[in-house]
């Protein structure tokens, strides 16, 4: 298992659109992915899920990644962050 | 014969008969399962055949409206694969052994309860695209047709509750003469699905289903939003004239469309049109559009969580840009305060907020924002005729600011290797009195003055145009604004400029008249309204109008000028 852990920088959190790129991105492994946030653990394949847990601006948050495939999931899932500027590159 | 009204959408006339879209009665029943394993199957295809269904209709929505319509598709399909819901659904079908649709129909109920209690109107907002995606599989699971549009192969007016965007997206053209709804107004989904596809509407009527039965025999008046349900023989006939005569005014100004505008005596003007996003631009061509003259960028910021990106504008003027060619897109930064909030920007709370920080004050203070949309403008500059205008001008150093600011991205962008146009215009919003005062020494430094009549207005007659009480004073033919006018006018021709109009003033037929005589330039208009214009201006004389406005310009009254102009014209 990989984990990871960031601080949420982009001002709306990780609520609405980019919530939608994450899951799609997180759908391509096989790995199972967990978005962790205030101790509360959701599967980062479910939009759903995701967009419950209210991530907002200045957050801690943790990824988890387990299975055949974890490392690239976890890098994969970390660009994406980057790049939309949900998290600090 | 029973009448009933409702909001005026989606102008033009409709008669036919009507197709009552009934909401599927999708009541679920709680059941005892003992084949749990064939039940989860039966769910498995229930989903499988959804998605299936949502898939045709996004590709069917992104062919017709574009990928940014299709794109509510997508979050669909993904709720349709959500693990959380799939699994939570399965789990409770096996552990309480009761039937999917009730297990399906619990489960997403927690959802939607849980995301219509966020603070956040996004998030609001997808609690009814999990309802949306809840009933497609319901249906399935209970094996009930949903009235399929789709499948209409007679003319019809649809009658229904209120028309969702997948119900939009396979309204077929050739038989869907008109719809009528119980909800909605002029801007909700479906009013500005109906206006695109020019076929008449009216929506927000409260009971047209409760009223309406399939097969009664309609008359929709999309203009005055009236309905009428099994109209006399006389009615319709009367009916069927004036749609007649519709369609041939349409057809004559039809002719028009690829014609220039010129009045009588030679002189030429420009018909453009204006534009909230870069869907209506093909609307902007397809009614004879000679260009763009007013695009409000505030769209592309609002109804969202965030800013756009640098990199989103840049795609979005792009494309305004490419499609327009080589006619002129008069694209104005940011006009946001007054009525008009961003979520996701604080402004403090002001006593007289149309008096207050907003347009180019606002941008002014917050540059980031400012430096990010001329950046995004200046990259696209070499894909068209990019003018740029800034609103809210109130004093020349207010230009000078914003001007310097422009200069110093596009010196960045060019250090950085980027192709910027050199020439852009670049031009204000004349919608402050001090600025049409002294619209002369302006006219020395700027490259066009476009004149913004509903704040003029609202600003010369001291009348807050959102207050009903005071909406007597909202006066586009008083004398006083008139000079205004022609201040501006007149201070753009002497230094060689150009002056044009983009507010509701420079489309009325009144107001045309007067606005030629004055010696206008340019009138931006929405696009159903260009092709009058042209018509109207292509049999007016401009030497006859200078006269004319010469007289409205020394009367004392609005209501004196307008009879002038309606005795004198018979507009």
């Amino acid at each position: 298992m990989k984990k990871s852990t960031f601080e949420v920088i982009a001002e709306s959190g990780i609520h609405a659109r980019p919530a939608t790129g994450l899951v799609q991105v997180a759908s391509k492994f096989s790995s199972e992915v967990f978005l962790e946030y205030k101790e509360k653990k959701v599967n980062l394949k479910s939009i759903l899920g995701v967009m419950s847990l209210g991530v907002g601006q200045g957050a801690q948050i943790s990824i988890y990644t387990d299975g055949a495939d974890e490392e690239d999931a976890l890098s994969a899932i970390e660009n994406f962050m980057k790049t939309e500027g949900i998290v600090q590159s | 014969m029973n009448n009933l009204s409702g909001i005026a959408a989606s102008s033009g006339i409709a008669i036919g008969k009507a197709f009552l879209m009934a909401e599927p009665n999708l009541t679920v029943e709680k059941k005892k399962i003992a084949e749990i394993e064939q039940e989860i199957t039966r769910f498995h295809e229930a989903i499988t055949s959804s998605k299936q269904e949502l898939q045709l209709i996004r590709e069917q929505t992104a062919n017709q409206m574009g990928e940014e319509n299709a794109a509510i598709f997508d979050a669909h399909l993904l709720v349709l694969s959500d693990p959380e819901l799939l699994q939570a659904t399965e789990d409770k079908v096996r552990s309480d052994e009761v039937n999917a649709e009730f297990a399906l129909q619990e489960i997403s109920q927690t959802f939607v309860v849980m995301f219509e209690q966020m603070d956040n109107e996004y998030m609001r907002e997808r609690a009814a695209d999990i309802q949306d995606v809840t009933k497609r599989v319901l249906s399935k699971l209970l094996n009930i047709e949903t009235s399929k549009i789709s499948a209409i192969e007679e003319e019809v007016i649809i009658i229904s509750n209120d028309l969702v965007p997948s119900d939009t997206a396979q309204l077929n053209r050739q038989f869907v003469k008109g719809f009528i709804t119980d909800m909605g107004g002029r801007t909700s989904h479906s009013a500005i699905m109906a206006r695109s596809m020019e076929i008449p509407a009216v929506v927000g009527t409260q009971n047209a289903t409760a009223i309406i039965k399939s097969n009664d025999f309609l008359i929709i008046d999309g203009d005055s939003g009236e309905v009428f349900v099994n109209p006399t023989e006389d009615m319709i006939k009367a009916y069927e004239q004036k749609q007649l005569g519709l369609e041939s005014q349409k057809r004559q100004l039809a002719e028009l469309k690829d014609k220039k505008t010129v009045t009588l005596d030679g002189r030429q003007v420009e018909i453009a049109s204006n534009i909230g996003t870069p869907q209506e631009v093909e609307n902007v061509l397809a009614n004879g559009g000679e260009g763009i003259g007013l695009y409000r960028t505030e769209f592309l910021y609002m109804e969202r969580e965030t800013m756009p990106t640098e990199e989103e504008q840049f795609q979005a003027y792009k494309q305004v840009l490419e499609k327009m060619g080589e006619r002129p897109v008069v694209v104005r930064t940011l006009d946001i305060g007054g009525d008009k909030q961003l979520p996701y920007l604080s402004m403090p709370e002001e006593m007289n907020p149309f008096l207050g920080v907003r347009a180019i004050r606002l941008c002014l203070e917050e540059q980031e924002i400012f430096r990010t949309q001329l950046r995004a403008l200046l990259r696209a500059s070499c894909f068209g005729n990019l003018k740029i205008m800034f609103p809210m001008i109130a004093t020349i150093e207010e230009f000078r600011e914003a001007k310097k600011i422009l200069l110093e991205e596009k010196k960045t962008l060019k250090l950085e290797g980027v192709s910027v146009s050199e020439e852009i215009e670049i031009g204000i919003m004349v919608e402050t009195p001090s600025t049409a005062v002294l619209a002369d020494q302006y006219a020395k430094e700027v490259d066009f003055f476009s004149i913004g009549t509903n704040d003029l207005i609202q600003y010369t007659m001291a009348a807050d145009r959102m207050n009903e009480r005071v909406s007597y004073l909202y006066q586009p033919y008083n004398p006083a604004i008139l000079r205004l006018v022609k201040m501006v006018v007149d201070a753009a021709h002497a230094e060689g400029k150009w002056a044009g109009m983009c507010g509701e003033m420079a489309g009325d037929a009144t107001a045309i008249p007067l606005l030629i005589g004055l010696g206008l330039d340019e009138f931006s208009m929405s696009a159903p309204s260009m092709l009058k214009a042209r018509s109207q201006i292509n049999q007016l004389s401009h030497h006859e109008m200078e006269r004319f406005a010469e007289q409205a310009l020394n009367m004392q009254t609005a209501e004196q000028v307008k009879q002038l102009v309606e005795e004198k014209l018979q507009v």
